[in-house]
């Protein structure tokens, strides 16, 4: 009688916790991003996120008068925890494709990219003789995916949590090459790891890869709310002064 | 649910439970080797002796698994010395730095079960060895190892289980392991819980499969205790 009263008295407290957690989530927006490509996403050093997405997020939040909140969350689990409503929306230099597509929606792009190939200064680099050279990437990304469809049997590849590791790779000398996307690379580029040892290797490619924001599959209600936002802060110059704190060009 | 892409993926699956299989098998063969030295040190009466196996045994069990690799695969490769050693052909693998994490990891864990089943024969046997006369050498041959092999075996089974859960940290330093590969497979059909299922369902198959063979093993190594219970000596 007792241990009935208790396990009602705990599945009632338990519904009380959920409801009042979905009423909160209804007038906030989560944004989760990854926080580990930067510039777009980091942690700086007080552990919060920082970059351009995480930027973007803000202004977009301050636009749309939202309550807005930031979380980070591993990259594969990004979009496995969009779909269990654990965050609303994914900022995180998300390409917007067609697999993704049939498990998401995305808004408009707020920036475009681009894949481009790198390596270490001076080694040569042809795509055709790419036979025992180890080529790294993210998992789980345009690169990654792009590897696995050209290059199976052709080259060894690898693939890892995160970019970072990645880097960390290339550094030891256990890549020959990273695909990744152009922009974080340039950024990396100029870092002390990168500027001098390594460069770009060829031009870049899928110059048509637009970066999204994910939301729910059928959430037009946010996906609407967002790009109206998208435009606003883009006609309204605030993306550009964003754009300029980390790129001297324009990436939209 | 969508089950096709099991049925579409599985074989990719088996692939990497193979992996996974033949890190546990490599790591918890050359764990078992090193343990013996390990847990026999670790119960010498020289203090120094003791205290080499103790600082091991507390590094390796006293920190997690995770970072063990971490420093094994990342951190060993950002040191020039090491990228121009000798051993970096080895140390270059990715399976290589797992095997190497996991077996100074399942050798701590193993050689304080192996200590703990030494030190768990009753003194009368010790004593009854010394009283026929045996060397030291011969009372471990011939009785306390024989004895601490049939007292180890369902704590060694245990071990080599949570070895088994362990090695799917093998995926986060690129080796497509039974989880590595289904982290690789849902990256493309964005479907984690009908592949994580079905490589869970492969987790549960290999561990039953270790069960099976130590609940064999126990039964022939301890018969001997199976017929002494039987006869209880009846009181006249």
């Amino acid at each position: 009688m007792k241990l009935k009263k208790i396990v009602l008295g705990s599945a009632l407290l338990l519904t009380a916790a959920i409801s009042s957690v979905s009423v909160q989530a209804a007038d906030k927006v989560r944004f989760a991003t990854e926080g580990a490509w930067a510039p777009f996403n980091f942690i700086d050093s007080s552990g919060n996120a920082q970059g351009f997405d995480v930027d973007i997020a803000r202004a977009l939040c301050s636009r749309m008068e939202a309550d807005c909140e930031i979380v980070t969350q591993d990259w594969d689990g990004l979009i496995p925890g969009l779909k269990v409503r654990k965050f609303d929306a994914i900022i995180a230099s998300m390409s917007i494709t067609e697999e993704r597509m049939k498990v998401v929606d995305f808004t408009n792009k707020y920036y475009s990219g681009g894949l481009r190939f790198m390596g270490r200064v001076g080694e040569t680099f042809d795509l055709d003789a790419l036979e025992g050279k180890t080529i790294g990437a993210q998992r789980a990304t345009l690169g990654a995916q792009y590897l696995e469809d050209n290059f199976t049997g052709k080259a060894d590849l690898k693939f890892y949590d995160n970019q970072d590791n990645v880097y960390l790779d290339l550094i030891s000398g256990r890549l020959d090459i990273v695909l990744s996307d152009e922009l974080p690379t340039y950024n990396w580029l100029k870092t002390a790891e990168g500027a001098s040892k390594f460069e770009f290797k060829g031009n870049s490619f899928m110059k048509n890869d637009e970066i999204g924001i994910a939301v729910r599959k059928g959430d037009s209600e946010l996906k609407a709310k967002l790009n109206k936002a998208l435009d606003a802060i883009i006609a309204d110059g605030t993306y550009a002064k964003i754009n300029g704190r980390y790129f001297p060009f324009s990436i939209y | 649910m969508d089950f096709s892409v099991v049925v579409e993926y599985f074989p990719r699956l088996l692939e990497g439970a193979w992996v996974s299989f033949q890190l546990v098998i490599l790591s918890v063969v050359l764990g078992g080797v090193f343990a013996l030295p390990i847990a026999l040190a670790r119960i010498s009466p020289i203090a120094w002796v003791r205290a080499i196996p103790f600082a091991y045994i507390f590094f390796f069990r006293g920190t997690p698994l995770l970072v063990q690799i971490f420093l094994v695969y990342y951190g060993a490769s950002q040191f020039e010395v090491v990228r121009e050693s000798i051993f970096w052909p080895i140390l270059e693998e990715p399976f290589w730095c797992a095997i190497i994490a996991f077996t100074l990891n399942t050798s701590a864990y193993t050689a304080e079960i192996f200590r703990g089943a030494i030190q768990a024969i009753p003194q009368g046997e010790v004593e009854a060895c010394k009283v026929v006369g045996m060397s030291k050498v011969q009372m471990y041959r011939r009785v306390l190892l024989p004895r601490a092999f049939g007292i180890v075996l369902p704590a060694y089974g245990n071990e080599i289980i949570l070895m088994l859960k362990g090695s799917a940290l093998a995926s986060t330093i690129t080796i497509l392991d039974l989880t590595g590969m289904a982290r690789t497979i849902i990256a493309r059909t964005y479907t984690p819980m009908e592949i994580f299922l079905a490589a869970g369902a492969i987790y549960l198959v290999i561990s039953i499969v270790i069960i099976a063979l130590f609940r064999q093993i126990e039964l022939r190594q301890n018969r001997y205790l199976g017929t002494l219970s039987i006869k209880v000596p009846e009181k006249g």
